[in-house]
């Protein structure tokens, strides 16, 4: 009986609402220097990873890539931002001018945002104060993001629209569509992770990873949100928004210049924020890997090596997207918003049912009754939810399967009977349907007859 | 009392918010108008934020300004709705219902406005502090109001089928595929390969071009039914008659 008290008090219900990160030593001044770092760090990732892609999709390709302007070609996108910045700035008859170039500015500024609520290392000493390398948190930091993402899409719209064509028209349309329906999976997709570490907020959630990654109890939502970020960022496979084939370049058609180096711009650093989002809600945010962080107790765990740890995984991401580009073409509109309306939203909803239950039976809502299994107390709601999510779900595979067959079955080709051509003593031409059987010595000399009359 | 970040946030964003508001009623293209609201929206959000309430706040700029109104905007973008609309009610007394609401809305916000201003000003600090600003309001939302939001939000999933079954339009029969056009082709007898592609390629590759038959003559198969309704069609003489004199074109070019 002690032990089932003690079970049930270890496990306490703690809100964990509001964000462990401890903003009491930092003055304002020291937030807008950590403001400025932010935005250095993206700007000079943003310059190295249009480089990178550019070197990795050239060795995809079997080509070297950019390797001229400065040491392995690094000075490349200087470069060519400096061309972009001393083209021609045009603006369409029949735009609206001022929406026309109010939406770069604002989809750019948009786009550095969400940055702000990504704790990029734990607290380290900056200017003689104690501060963690993160810029603010909120109880809601990751709603913020997804909420900035949303708002960010009008940047899209209104640039198509504003262009006064018709092609940007499309573009913009496609793009919005595309955002809001993929943020409806991230978002339940993010849901599980909220249940789960019981926190909206990111430093809270990388604090909850101490022990274990997320991504590998919730390795599901790991990859609904892999594939919706892609989305998300109107990046191939799912660039439908830009389509160049379609719609010669999508929302951004009319634009030139710097205003459409704004929008470069801000695609890859949005490129940077769902990758850095992905580090921090599933990899352990700046948290050293499993082997390493063991080392000296926690040494690599402390300090300025967050900040290491976390472009590594961010730079894995990045990798991810680049090969992606390299390996896949893009997807037909209709495909897309299929799949992600048809089977990525019932998915997730699905799975954060599941994860809801478990949370409810291992925070002891559901009964507090314990077994002893394997010499570890495990609580019997916990386990009897388990017990029939592996049964739905091997249900649910079965009758996948059973209908693959079945489909399998139906595309089968009927394969006909061999005909002997020569059966009514000279040669007749195939039924359709029918099959001419063919001896190795008859094709031979059908060749040889061919090849004569050839 | 409000501090003094409060008050500066307050009149600039407050000032702002009212400026975007007129706009909803002033400006002259649909969409101005709807960005007005978006970005009155959007401020409200950060007013929620700044008196302690974040996920209210972000819920709103979410919610409201992210998809409701990029719907409407959508809306606006795709039919193009103008000034030139007729302002016919359609539901009859809906002026005097709405100055009605209106008018209670005010009553409503003096009343509480005014009950404030009395007991002093309320704040959240002690909430957010303990238990948590996202479960105090969750407590709220699943324990207390929880047959309100039920409601509330059964009543939205009945009025979207609704609006479903409305827009919802019967098919007579199978969509024809590309199958089934070539087969009909064959069937009929004409047109075997298709109808022939507008545009005179040397020149112009349009889709309102026609196309020109051996003898010259501009066949009207080429072009679209919709464009021919609408007259606007491209006659061939315009391009005979710029062939005629290119020097003409060449001047016209360079002066665009």
């Amino acid at each position: 009986m002690t032990v089932l008290t003690a079970l049930a008090a270890a496990e306490p219900y703690v809100p964990r609402d509001n964000p462990i990160a401890d903003f009491s030593d930092t003055p304002w001044w020291l937030s807008l220097v950590k403001a400025l770092l932010i935005f250095v760090y993206l700007l000079l990732s943003t310059l190295l990873v249009i480089w990178f892609e550019r070197r990795v999709i050239g060795r995809m390709q079997q080509r070297p890539g950019p390797n001229r302007t400065g040491p392995f070609g690094l000075l490349q996108t200087l470069a060519d931002g400096v061309k972009l910045a001393l083209k021609e700035d045009l603006t369409p008859k029949n735009a609206d001018k001022v929406v026309f170039i109010l939406a770069p500015a604002f989809f750019g500024a948009m786009a550095f945002v969400s940055f702000g609520i990504i704790p990029l290392g734990p607290e380290v000493s900056l200017f003689g104060h104690r501060t963690p390398l993160q810029l603010t948190d909120v109880p809601v930091s990751v709603l913020l993001m997804l909420a900035v993402a949303g708002v960010g899409a009008y940047g899209v719209v209104l640039a198509g629209w504003s262009s006064g064509s018709t092609y940007p028209l499309l573009g913009g349309l496609r793009s919005s569509a595309q955002i809001v329906s993929y943020e409806i999976a991230m978002g339940l997709s993010l849901v599980a992770v909220f249940l789960y570490s019981g926190s909206m907020s990111t430093s809270q959630i990388v604090a909850n990873q101490r022990d274990i990654w997320h991504i590998i109890p919730l390795v599901v939502s790991f990859v609904i949100y892999v594939i919706t970020m892609v989305g998300e960022t109107n990046r191939l496979p799912f660039d439908l928004a830009e389509g160049e084939g379609e719609l010669t370049g999508g929302f951004h058609t009319e634009y030139s210049s710097l205003k459409f180096a704004m929008f470069f711009l801000a695609e890859y650093v949005n490129m940077f924020t769902v990758a850095a989002l992905a580090t921090t809600v599933f990899l352990g945010g700046w948290q050293a890997p499993p082997g390493i962080a063991a080392i000296n107790d926690g040494m690599f765990n402390e300090g300025w090596w967050g900040l290491l740890w976390f472009t590594i995984k961010l730079w894995m991401f990045m990798f991810f997207f680049v090969w992606l580009r390299g390996a896949l073409p893009r997807t037909r509109y209709d495909q897309f918003m299929h799949f992600g309306w048809k089977f990525l939203i019932p998915v997730t909803i699905v799975w954060v049912v599941a994860i809801a239950f478990l949370q409810a039976a291992n925070n002891g809502f559901l009964g507090d009754r314990a077994v002893n299994i394997f010499g570890a107390e495990r609580r019997l709601a916990s386990l009897i939810v388990i017990g029939v999510l592996a049964l739905l779900v091997l249900a649910a595979t079965w009758i996948w399967e059973g209908r693959q067959v079945k489909r399998a079955e139906a595309r089968a080709v009927v394969v006909p009977p061999e005909i002997d051509p020569f059966a009514g003593g000279y040669p007749v031409p195939p039924l359709p349907g029918q099959r001419l059987r063919e001896s190795a010595g008859e094709s031979q000399a059908d060749s040889s007859k061919a090849v004569i009359h050839g | 009392m409000t501090g003094t970040a409060e008050a500066v946030t307050f009149w600039i964003l407050g000032s702002l918010s009212v400026l975007s508001a007129l706009g909803l009623l002033f400006a002259r293209k649909a969409v101005h108008a709807a960005l007005g609201v978006a970005f009155t929206m959007a401020i409200l959000g950060i007013f929620y934020i700044g008196q302690g309430a974040p996920f209210l706040g972000v819920v709103q700029m979410f919610v409201y300004s992210g998809a409701v109104m990029m719907l409407f905007l959508f809306v606006v973008m795709l039919i193009g709705v103008d000034s030139s609309d007729s302002l016919v009610e359609t539901l009859k007394g809906q002026r005097w219902l709405t100055l009605l609401l209106s008018l209670g809305l005010g009553a409503l916000l003096i009343g509480m406005i005014g009950r404030i201003t009395v007991t002093g000003t309320p704040n959240l600090n002690a909430i957010n502090a303990s238990p948590g600003n996202i479960s105090a309001m969750a407590e709220v939302i699943f324990g207390k109001y929880v047959w309100v939001f039920e409601i509330t939000s059964a009543l939205l999933i009945t009025a979207a089928l609704g609006a479903m079954v409305l827009a919802h339009r019967e098919r007579m029969g199978e969509k024809p595929n590309q199958r089934e056009w070539a087969r009909r082709r064959f069937q009929r007898g004409e047109f075997v390969s298709g109808l022939p592609a507008p545009g005179v390629y040397a020149r112009h590759n349009a889709v309102d071009t026609p196309a020109l038959l051996p003898d010259g003559t501009p066949t009207e198969l080429s072009v679209s039914r919709t464009l021919q309704a609408r007259d606007q069609v491209a006659r061939p003489g315009l391009f005979s008659a710029a062939e005629h004199d290119p020097h003409q074109e060449i001047e016209e070019g360079s002066a665009r």
